[in-house]
């Protein structure tokens, strides 16, 4: 290439990017994996409004990956106006590590920062052969369960703590009850997976297990996806409300002049439209209105939060999950 | 640095060749390893001995370098066999089977995982039988591991060894059988020596990519604590908890251990070419 040729070359690039930074708003949302169709849709119907309401185009990119992972990139570095994460303990390692956001973020949208929810059910296979209907009978000799590791997947620890959860409401609150019911728990369990799809597909295509602990969207995407009936939704009696956690990451915004759009974006997640967008991608709802008309989609069942059966993020995860924590003594009885 | 140059400089530019190799070298391994080095540093020593030395990571450590280590053997073994076949027996579509030895190079090693946990899980083409007939079970244990490192390392030892046996002289078997040598004679004592170098080559390289395989491993080990938890799953669990340091901690111990048995086989192979020297 001669000389001239390169220089003009280098000048349209310069002017190019010049315009992109003048005329357009661009937002990054650092999600995880099971919100890639939830957003792309979201994403579309919100930069729409947006251009109507404000005459400027907003671009929304996406970074899916596990939540965990997701919140370490954001620690070192990467630039996210919002963060929509599985749990709020990814979040709250924002706050904490890298001071991203005042410590306070979870109160500063409505419901916990959860504009949808969810909760962990069984996917068991077809005609239910083990005859598995409640948490009780996981726990039965000769019952093999599938569910990853709590300490790679975020879903996993959702699915965790429901059965703690449900072991320490079943016992009256017995502490000693719900972990010997957690050991028993991973004992029936032959494989760890290290996310919550891996999981899935060790359930449905490797045939290994009677019974899936599942994220409710992702087992009824398994049903569907791995069709022929082979599989089957069993509702237990209780399980936990998750609540995925959404916030605007401040130091972000005030850096690169985007709060207004990225308090907006998040805000309109809570709108009845976006509502019925999230109940037709298998996430619960908060309004209450919309869940009513769907509320043939999801089973009743009674539903505890993370609250009222181990506290906050933090002290769940130093108690349960950390090195040495109740998670680790069921596979080394007595140490540390 | 007058004095290395004079005497070096039969051919022009040794000065900034090397100081392009110090730089490369510098930017792409050294940095980025005493960054590692660095991080670990932030840790008492107390703590790092306790990291590196908890029960699951000492687990871990054992299956990581055991299964690498018998993988390096096996590969040693059979991948010797496939160059020789390759090498020594013109044969229809040699071409083609040459060419698949790449594969497991040129794959991405969650595809080699999700490919091998399909076939080797218990109602898989090769684990429903072998799970059937003998109770063997592979996917979700030990052994699926040691499955997927055999599986990577395979061409390394081939693409080591095969120029050396294209370049080994027929004649020296053909005097060694006219001599009285039995066959078992002329391979130990005729081409083994000369392929001995390559094959620790491949040997080593097979096994330094095994330690650190995660990709192909995290799908068929099962990845149960105490049994069949690889070590750079013990890294990323660490770093899942934003346990940087600790996580370090585990990746120096690996690369110290890699580096001294990297060493030990090179001196092995320093060992084993003077002593091919020596008797030919």
């Amino acid at each position: 290439m001669s000389r001239p040729n390169f220089r003009f070359l280098l000048a349209a690039l310069a002017a190019l990017a010049a315009t992109a930074a003048l005329g357009d708003v661009t937002l990054l949302n650092v999600s995880y994996d099971p919100t890639r169709e939830l957003y792309a849709e979201f994403n579309k119907a919100f930069a729409a409004q947006w251009e109507k309401d404000h005459h400027e185009k907003l671009t929304i990119r996406q970074s899916h990956g596990g939540s965990g992972k997701q919140a370490r990139s954001v620690i070192d570095g990467l630039e996210a106006d919002v963060v929509t994460l599985a749990l709020g303990y990814d979040i709250d390692a924002l706050a904490d590590r890298a001071k991203l956001l005042p410590a306070d973020w979870q109160a500063r949208l409505p419901h916990n920062s959860a504009p949808y929810t969810s909760t962990i059910v069984f996917v068991v296979r077809r005609g239910n052969p083990k005859g598995i209907r409640d948490w009780d009978d996981l726990v039965k000799p000769g019952v093999s369960v599938i569910v990853s590791n709590p300490k790679t997947s975020g879903g996993a620890r959702w699915a965790y703590l429901a059965a703690w959860g449900q072991a320490l409401n079943a016992s009256g609150r017995n502490e000693a009850a719900a972990r010997d019911y957690i050991a028993k728990l991973y004992r029936n369990v032959p494989v760890l997976d290290s996310g919550a799809r891996g999981s899935t597909v060790t359930f449905a295509e490797r045939g290994v297990g009677d019974v899936l602990l599942s994220w409710e969207n992702e087992a009824w995407l398994a049903q569907r996806e791995f069709g022929g009936g082979k599989l089957e939704v069993v509702v237990p009696s209780s399980s936990i409300l998750a609540e995925p956690t959404v916030a605007v990451v401040d130091k972000v915004v005030d850096k690169r002049r985007t709060r207004a759009a990225a308090e907006a974006y998040l805000k309109a997640l809570y709108t009845p439209e976006s509502q019925e967008l999230v109940a037709r991608h298998y996430y619960r709802p908060v309004d209450a209105q919309v869940l009513a008309k769907h509320a043939k989609d999801f089973a009743p069942l009674k539903l505890f939060t993370l609250a009222q059966v181990s506290g906050d993020w933090r002290a769940t995860q130093k108690k349960h999950f950390d090195d040495g924590g109740v998670f680790d003594q069921v596979y080394q009885p007595g140490k540390r | 640095m007058r004095a290395l140059l004079r005497r070096h400089s039969v051919l022009p530019g040794f000065g900034i060749a090397l100081g392009f190799t110090v730089l490369y070298l510098s930017l792409v391994v050294l940095v980025p390893l005493s960054a590692a080095f660095q991080k670990t540093f932030t840790l008492s020593w107390d703590a790092f001995v306790a990291d590196v030395t908890a029960p699951r990571v000492l687990a871990s450590l054992q299956l990581s370098f055991g299964a690498a280590l018998a993988a390096a053997l096996l590969n040693a073994v059979f991948g010797l066999l496939v160059a020789w076949v390759l090498v020594r027996y013109p044969f229809h579509g040699r071409r083609l089977v040459d060419a698949l030895v790449d594969l497991p190079f040129a794959l991405p090693t969650a595809v080699a995982g999700i490919a091998l946990t399909a076939v080797y899980a218990p109602n898989g083409w090769i684990g429903k039988p072998l799970a059937d007939l003998f109770g063997v079970k592979v996917a979700f244990t030990p052994l699926g591991v040691l499955v997927a490192l055999a599986f990577i390392g395979l061409p390394f030892v081939v693409r080591t060894v095969q120029p050396v046996l294209e370049d080994l002289e027929r004649e020296l078997e053909e005097a060694a059988q006219s001599l009285g040598a039995t066959r078992a004679q002329t391979f130990v004592r005729v081409i083994l020596p000369t392929v001995a170098p390559a094959l620790l080559t491949g040997f080593a390289l097979a096994f330094a990519r095994a330690v650190g395989e995660y990709g192909s491993v995290i799908f068929i080990a099962g990845n149960m604590p105490m049994v069949s938890e690889i070590a750079p799953l013990m890294i990323v669990t660490k770093l899942e908890q934003y346990d940087v340091a600790g996580a370090t901690a585990i990746a120096v111990v690996m690369l110290v251990a890699s580096f001294a048995l990297l060493l030990a086989v090179n001196g092995l192979q320093w060992w084993s070419r003077r002593y091919a020297e020596a008797r030919s």
